[in-house]
């Protein structure tokens, strides 16, 4: 087990039934959110470095060309990854990826996938060719809440991302013929319950406190849901993450911009 | 969740194998079904096939990994190669890891882990044929396998889906409506709570449909309860009749 979290629930649990935030946000915001596109313009055709607090993430993109899946031979495909780099917590090692990154991965591309983000009609090349769009969430500094940083680093980094030239077979790096074409920008939003109450945006010392989170990404409908942690919970507070993410993910959607 | 329209997944107000919207497939639940496991419980779901074994609480290793304020739930969820139409490479994918992880966490907040510090339960999920739905399945069995080994908890989970297909909020997608519907809703409740441990989503849905997706799922798993609970009183009759408890105690 874990000593450093052991300790900070307790300090937190207090703090929250006092109806306090460690760092005296209300219990419905974001961490101030920093957003950064084309981070590493000069190889990835499409990036973004996200602050969400002190949580640091760097999501890429990048693009090749490849058979369609054979049950969609008319459309593009894309692929999430997450990497918990170990500089990002004492509690992050090398090696394959782990259950917790997965699940965050997996989340993140739900909501992409399922809103019909990325226009994947609009990504065939030629018969049996398409684009491929992987997305890499690289997490280098870890203060709470990856899905939502990971999800507004994905996403911002597709609004800006183009395609490459392909020319006789091959692409040719670094020429661009137009930007990736983006149907509807999807935004997670993360509550965390500790005791009877929710918290939007849980900083790592809330998580350690928390009994159980809900992940809700929207657009101008649900696009995909995920409850995690041991806690449960009641209907009336699943509500209110609903419409907790609808208000934040309006709020986040109007950050994000293509340049 | 393609959203295709093209397949017709109502007709005439019902849906392909004949159910209203709000019916559940044929469900079947049977415990005890293994020798050496703890505790065990086998599901037929539809067309679902799918087996619980239960071991411990046991000694946890390696040792960095015990907790000493209470035992581990550790849950492997495994789809047999053969479970599906195209043959699945054996051994964990990223499917298969979320909802291993996603089942123990539900079955964590009803099992009473504090009373067994350092040691680990080990909740073996196995799909021996996949329909649609095979979380809720292997949940719902995983729970009634809990229960069989003894091992102390508050409540069974219950688990249960809903979706849309066709405009329509349903419940209990089968193969056809998962591949060829807009939503799918897995959920798992603490029935006596009335409180949800499992929740996941996607596809596309309203704030409202979502609301009526809740209430279907919700009501689902209360019929799933009240099966799970019938198989435990069953078991433990013909435990009795069996001579499982000395008269005069």
């Amino acid at each position: 087990m874990e000593i450093e979290g052991y300790l900070k629930k307790d300090y937190i649990t207090n703090l929250v039934k006092q109806d306090k935030r460690e760092d005296a946000r209300k219990f419905d915001e974001h961490r101030k959110i920093l957003v950064d596109n084309d981070y590493v313009k000069d190889k990835a055709p499409g990036s973004c470095f996200v602050q969400l607090g002190k949580t640091k993430v760097l999501a890429g993109i990048s693009i090749a060309v490849g058979e369609p899946f054979s049950d969609r031979p008319n459309d593009g495909v894309m692929s999430t990854s997450t990497e918990l780099r170990p500089m990002a917590s004492p509690r992050f090692e090398s090696g394959p990826p782990n259950d917790e990154s997965i699940e965050i991965a997996r989340v993140i591309d739900r909501g992409i996938r399922e809103a019909g983000a990325i226009d994947t009609k609009k990504l065939l090349i030629e018969d049996n060719l398409v684009w491929i769009v992987f997305i890499d969430i690289h997490v280098l500094d870890h203060d709470g809440n990856l899905i939502d940083a990971g999800g507004i680093a994905a996403m911002s980094a597709l609004l800006n991302t183009r395609l490459p030239k392909y020319e006789d077979g091959k692409i040719i790096y670094g020429e661009y013929s137009g930007k990736l074409p983006i149907n509807c920008v999807p935004i997670p939003c993360t509550t965390a319950k500790i005791g009877k109450n929710l918290l939007v945006d849980p900083s790592l010392n809330e998580e350690y406190a928390m009994d159980a989170r809900l992940t809700v990404a929207t657009t101008d409908i649900i696009n995909a849901m995920q409850k995690g942690g041991t806690g449960s919970f009641n209907e009336e507070e699943i509500m209110a993450c609903v419409d907790a993410a609808f208000e934040q993910g309006n709020k986040i959607r109007k950050m994000l911009s293509t340049d | 969740m393609s959203g295709n329209g093209d397949v017709v997944l109502i007709k005439d107000g019902k849906r392909l194998d004949g159910r209203d919207f709000d019916e559940l497939r044929d469900i079947k639940m049977e415990v005890s079904v293994l020798e050496r496991a703890a505790g065990s419980a086998y599901v037929e779901w539809g067309k679902n096939k799918v087996m619980v074994g239960v071991y411990g609480p046991r000694e946890l290793h390696p040792k960095f990994l015990q907790d000493p304020t209470k035992a581990m739930l550790r849950c492997v969820y495994n789809l047999a190669p053969f479970s599906v139409d195209d043959r699945k490479k054996p051994g964990p994918d990223r499917r298969s890891v979320e909802i291993s992880k996603v089942t123990s966490e539900a079955l964590s907040s009803v099992v009473m882990l504090e009373r067994f510090p350092n040691t680990v339960v080990d909740v073996f999920i196995e799909i021996l044929q996949a329909d649609a739905g095979t979380r809720c399945a292997g949940l719902t069995a995983a729970s009634l396998a809990l229960a069989d080994a003894g091992i102390p908890m508050k409540d069974l989970i219950a688990s249960c889906s809903a979706g849309k297909i066709q405009g329509q909020v349903v419940v209990d997608l089968m193969k056809e409506e998962d591949n060829f519907g807009e939503c799918d809703l897995p959920m798992a409740i603490i029935p006596k709570k009335g409180e949800v441990v499992l929740l996941q989503m996607d596809g596309k849905l309203s704030r409202d449909e979502f609301k009526d997706a809740y209430k279907l799922a919700y009501d689902g798993c209360m019929k799933i309860y009240d099966l799970q609970r019938k198989t435990l009183m069953d078991s433990m009759k013909k435990f009795v009749g069996e001579g499982g408890i000395e008269n005069g105690d």
